[in-house]
């Protein structure tokens, strides 16, 4: 590497790919999963390939490793070139020989990419083991020199740890340490960081940019987050249903969009700027939460004690008519149990919920004192209805059961369903004919249904694309200022919170750690915690109170 | 030490299981219909009133019902099983005389099956879709769907009868007189079918357990983190594949070993092994019901310590139980 | 209805078809029965240890008392299919039941029936069949309720899981919100969703029956007025060197229907796109 400014010599990519195509079993939604895609890596750079879901990205990069479900999803046309060879003519055991040594990868779900039943000292060294043989106490040292590298803390003992003990950041630290072990030049990230919290997100990505500088390995990342490209990415391809609309620099890509689906999804990202508050007096105040703590209690044995985790601990808010509370933080804060205290599907264990002015009963009595009046909308869209009723007996079913006439039911689920954009044809369907952001949708009417003064939304749109994403949080702020509403809203995504909230609570371990007006807290955080999270939040050039990143 | 606390639990709960189903023959008893005595002295016994009057003193049977249960408890707790009239024994003994027997042939099967079973399932899963694939799912179906006594006929028919290969009945040659290795030999050529026939329903069993785990393992993300490290597939196949899939093949073998045991009744009876099953036979065609629960109790009582030691075996292969 | 979903992967797997049609044929004959079978299976219409195929109208032999094997068949089927499909029934009545019960309640219910389960979990089940059936008198209504008792305890801890997991699913929690009742949310909400695998494991149940009430049948605990095929293949114990095919004909058909019945099980399973797990594929 010892190029000069004025040598002639241009750099070679360390992996290159032209025209590549992927076809499809008979029955898939299109016949090409990739189409005509062309890239190319350079030495010791970030490429970042940027898509929703059903975008291909993914696909190409088990392509460039072999990993296609063949014979179902096979590549059909194209080339990819590393290492001097075109991968896609390579045998199995040349790919092999490749695999783990050359080119390392790295998948999304830590949690179920170590073998559950091997040690952790194991699984990093049959990566020697695959690609030669090394002797015994130089492959243990090595081992642990990984370990170490990665930043993982007591290698000694982590090397006979088996997985279940560790982390899901911790685990993808190990996946990294694996990929890289043997130092191949090319790095593919299949959405490393996507089922992580925020805070392990950027731990992550400053892991993979720090060991990217120090050995000089190319990195091709998929994500479907623009605010992780701006983070890591050199050069960005963008995809969409399989072809390629954009590619350039970052800096070109996120600062100047040619394409429109580039610009729709970039527009699509919530900004994290603040509502304006409603204006509000004693009297419309809908929910007053004191001292609230919930408990949960594992169940001991004959010879063993129970084990108590704290959940909730004297969360204190309240909140008035059409005024929208944010309850953010990480896996483990304790935001979703205490959303489910709030709508009286878990009892807590001490404290005070008053409601428009009654304090609702703990326990059993909770949901009949609230007469039905507080509603939630639930995280997984594919969950949340059930699968064998039509839409429309789903929404009608709560006001049935609370005495309404069927006819009348009926006829409001096929209001909502209007109001909620899908069609009062939409009643007759059942719950797989629609997608995800669509069943969020059903979701939304079935709760105003029955016409809720409370409602709780539970990371509704976290499991949603990102474009979606934005237009079902539209459609909460339509329906909020509609029915003057009050809400909860629990997210870890502090841009979201940013900018459906009016009020933020930040949680940390059971506990609110800060409460405060959305921009006050956004812009002038107290604690330190929250100052890490908003650090952490991936931001796009140009966001107010951040850093770009100089590609 | 957690895993000696684990394992005291887990014989503290199966003495209270076998001491419950104690109880159910104690009920079984007053619920059959006729007079419990009667019950208990068996047809042969019934027709002495010495020994009817005997049986009413010992089980206090003009007592209330809560001492009688106590009484019988006590007695089941000190090992005495009752006694049976026809074959003038105590039925510990006779138990007992058999258990080794009934151990040797159910041992070998169980061994035999799990062998056998997990080889061919993992052989089937890794051609999956060849004929091998096919072969062998279809004669693991058809030794699924065939009865335990009348598998046992056909191999006495040909193997015996037809082809005189190798012996039918009983436990070793009668009237041989071979001691030492003689002996074993004989006792093993006796044990070959019966062993053979009762294996073969469960190993059909494993097989398919296994075939199903293995496919399904196969498609779990840490098979493909493997392969992403350029890991061989022969090792791939046995460090990641069949060590995870073996873990519910364990957990079946535990549930089935208890119908294993229950299956020995028609091998032993049809091969005329002197083993505990071919008891419960002869115990019942001589309306013996004191011999006949007295088996039924030992019985359970294998299948509870069977199952106590594959808990302990899956403990030591699956990594992931906390025993805190 | 034969284009919908359910039948179209049902008929992909050639198995399974092949044993629906087998199946078809047990049941016709079985209710045919005393139309298709001349003789009265009990009657000495012949000479004993007729072979097969020996003489005319006995196609499959006699037995060593003179009767004829082909009817004792054709009777055997009604017993075999009776017995397993209504002590299957009874069986599915109460583990549908407690499991139910069990997975939905939780708590200190669910670990109260868990423990009654392994109980009869851990006790051989033929051995206790074997007891009940001997201490009660073999009849059609103690075998079928000794099978039922056997076989209960895997449908209660499959409802159970299923319960367990569809229980914690958002709609059930949304049902919880708008208020509706306990009871109808379990027949309503729940258990339409875990009738799939219940449906596939009573395939497999009815095969289990009648394999156990052959086996019964085998070593004598058969209901003494109706000829079984277990009961038949009993009788050639002794007399095998003789009368080899008074085992193997009545073993034949035991074999064909319980391995129909797997198939049509697997069919379902296909059929249905779950698994006895629970999970759809």
């Amino acid at each position: 590497m010892n190029a000069t400014v004025t040598s002639m010599k241009p750099l070679q990519p360390v992996l290159d790919i032209a025209g590549l195509s992927i076809s499809l079993p008979a029955g898939a939604d299109r016949a090409l999963a990739v189409e005509g895609a062309t890239l190319s890596v350079m030495p010791g750079q970030t490429l970042c390939v940027v898509g929703e879901s059903g975008s291909g990205k993914s696909m190409i990069a088990n392509a460039v490793m072999g990993l296609l479900p063949r014979p179902h999803v096979a590549p059909v046309a194209g080339r990819i070139l590393f290492d001097g060879h075109d991968l896609l003519q390579l045998t199995e055991p040349q790919m092999r020989e490749l695999r783990g040594r050359r080119i390392g990868m790295v998948f999304q779900e830590p949690m179920t990419a170590l073998n559950p039943v091997m040690r952790i000292g194991e699984q990093i060294g049959e990566v020697f083991d695959a690609h030669g043989s090394v002797p015994a106490a130089e492959k243990r040292r090595r081992i642990l020199a990984a370990l170490a590298d990665v930043g993982l803390p007591d290698p000694e003992l982590l090397i006979d740890a088996y997985p279940f003990r560790l982390s899901g950041g911790q685990r993808q630290r190990v996946m990294i340490a694996c990929a890289l072990v043997l130092e191949p030049v090319l790095l593919i990230a299949d959405e490393p960081t996507t089922a992580l919290d925020v805070t392990t997100q950027a731990q992550i990505l400053k892991l993979i940019r720090e060991l990217q500088q120090r050995r000089g390995t190319a990195v091709l990342f998929i994500t479907h987050d623009f605010g992780v490209v701006s983070e890591i990415a050199d050069h960005v391809v963008v995809m969409q249903t399989g072809h390629m609309v954009e590619s350039g620099t970052a800096a070109q890509v996120l600062g100047a969009p040619q394409h429109p689906y580039t610009r729709k999804l970039i527009a699509a990202i919530p900004d994290g700027q603040a509502q304006m508050t409603v204006p509000h007096d004693d009297l419309t105040r809908v929910l007053q939460v004191q001292d609230l703590c919930k408990t949960y209690r594992s169940s001991g044995g004959l010879f063993k004690r129970g084990r108590a985790v704290q959940a909730a601990k004297d969360i204190n808010f309240e909140l008035h008519r059409g005024e929208t509370l944010g309850l953010v933080g990480e896996s483990g804060s304790g935001k979703s149990s205490v959303g489910r205290c709030l709508v009286g599907l878990a009892p807590f264990d001490s404290g005070r919920i008053i409601f428009q002015g009654r304090t609702l009963a703990q326990g059993k009595n909770f949901r009949r004192g609230a007469a039905g009046k507080i509603q939630m909308v639930f995280q997984d869209p594919y969950a949340s209805l059930n699968p064998r009723h039509r839409v429309g007996a789903a929404i009608a079913g709560g006001p049935i059961a609370q005495g309404v006439g069927k006819a009348e039911a009926m006829a409001r689920a096929m209001e909502l369903l209007k109001l909620v954009g899908l069609g009062a044809d939409a009643a007759q369907r059942y719950p797989h004919e629609f997608s995800g952001g669509q069943r969020q949708r059903i979701g939304i009417a079935r709760a105003l249904a029955m016409q809720p003064e409370l409602l709780v939304a539970d990371e509704p749109v976290s499991a949603l694309d990102v474009s979606v994403q934005a237009q079902v949080l539209e459609l909460f702020a339509q329906v909020r200022a509609q029915f003057q509403l009050a809400m909860v809203f629990i997210t870890h995504d502090l841009r979201v919170a940013g900018q459906m909230c009016d009020r933020i609570a930040v949680m940390q371990r059971g506990e609110v750690v800060e409460y405060g007006e959305t921009q006050k807290v956004l812009n002038d955080p107290q604690h330190a915690y929250t100052r890490k999270l908003i650090d952490a939040v991936p931001r796009l050039a140009g966001q107010a109170g951040t850093e770009a990143k100089v590609a | 030490m957690k895993r000696t606390q684990f394992m005291l639990t887990r014989v503290l709960q199966g003495l209270v299981a076998i001491l419950l189903i104690a109880t159910v023959n104690f009920m079984l008893v007053r619920a059959a219909p006729g007079d419990p005595v009667s019950v208990l002295a068996g047809e042969a016994g019934a027709s002495d009133p010495q020994f009817v009057a005997q049986l009413r003193a010992q089980f206090g049977l003009d007592q209330p019902l809560s001492t009688q249960l106590a009484t019988y408890v006590g007695k089941v707790v000190q090992l005495d099983l009752g006694y049976s009239y026809r074959q003038q024994q105590p039925v510990l003994k006779l138990i007992m005389d058999r258990l080794p027997a009934t151990l040797l042939l159910t041992g070998t099967a169980f061994a035999l099956s799990l062998l056998f079973g997990i080889t061919l399932g993992a052989l089937s899963a890794r051609r999956a879709g060849t004929w091998v694939d096919s072969g062998i799912t279809v004669v693991a179906l058809l030794f699924y769907a065939t009865p335990l006594y009348w598998l046992a006929l056909m191999a006495v028919l040909v193997f015996t009868v037809q082809l005189e290969w190798l012996p039918g009945f009983g436990l070793m040659t009668v009237g041989s007189g071979a001691t030492g290795f003689a002996l074993v030999l004989d006792v093993a050529r006796h044990l070959v079918l019966p062993a053979l026939t009762l294996a073969l329903f469960y190993m059909a069993v494993y097989a398919r357990m296994t075939r199903a785990a293995m496919l399904e393992v196969a498609q779990m993300d840490f098979v493909k983190t493997a392969r992403a490290k350029g890991v061989r597939p022969g090792r791939i196949l046995r460090a990641h594949v069949l060590r995870n899939a073996l873990l519910p093949v364990v957990t079946l073998a535990g549930i089935q070993a208890g119908g294993m045991i229950g299956g020995a009744v028609l091998t032993e009876t049809v091969f005329a092994w002197p083993g505990i099953g071919r008891l419960m036979f002869d115990a019942l065609l001589q309306r013996d019901y004191s011999l006949l629960l007295g088996a039924f109790l030992v019985t359970a009582a294998m299948a509870v310590l069977f199952n106590l030691i594959t808990d302990l075996v899956y403990t030591l292969v699956d990594p992931r139980i906390e025993l805190t | 209805m034969m284009n919908s979903p359910f039948w179209r992967r049902f008929r992909r797997n050639k198995g399974a078809v092949a044993g629906m049609a087998v199946l078809l044929i047990v049941a016709a004959v079985a209710l045919l029965g005393p139309w298709l079978a001349t003789n009265d299976p009990w009657a000495m219409v012949e000479q004993p240890f007729v072979r097969p195929w020996a003489e005319p109208g006995f196609l499959l032999g006699t037995d060593t008392l003179g009767r004829d094997i082909l009817s004792g068949l054709v009777y055997g089927a009604r017993v075999s299919l009776l017995i397993g499909v209504v002590s299957t029934l009874v069986a599915l009545l109460i583990g549908v039941t407690l499991g139910a019960v069990a997975g939905y309640f939780g708590g200190w219910i669910d670990a109260a029936l868990m423990r009654f389960t392994e109980l009869f979990q851990a006790v051989p089940s033929f051995a206790l069949a074997i007891v009940l059936v001997a201490i009660f008198e073999p009849s059609i209504k103690s075998i079928v309720v000794a099978i039922a008792i056997v076989s209960w305890p895997p449908v209660a801890r499959l409802v159970r899981s299923e319960f367990l997991t569809l229980r914690q699913r958002d709609f059930v929690q949304a049902a919880l919100l708008a208020g509706q009742s306990t009871p109808r949310i379990i027949l309503t909400q729940i258990l339409p969703n875990a009738m799939s695998p219940i449906i596939v494991m009573a395939s497999l149940m009815v095969a289990t029956a009648i394999l156990l009430e052959s086996s019964l049948s085998f070593l004598g605990l058969g209901d003494p007025n109706q000829m079984s095929w277990g009961y038949m293949v009993g009788a050639a114990r002794t007399v095998l060197r003789q009368a080899w095919w008074m085992a193997l004909f009545p073993g034949l058909a035991i074999v064909l229907t319980v391995l129909a019945l797997n198939l049509v099980g697997e069919g379902l399973s296909d059929g249905l796109n779950t698994r006895l797990d629970g999970r759809g594929k």
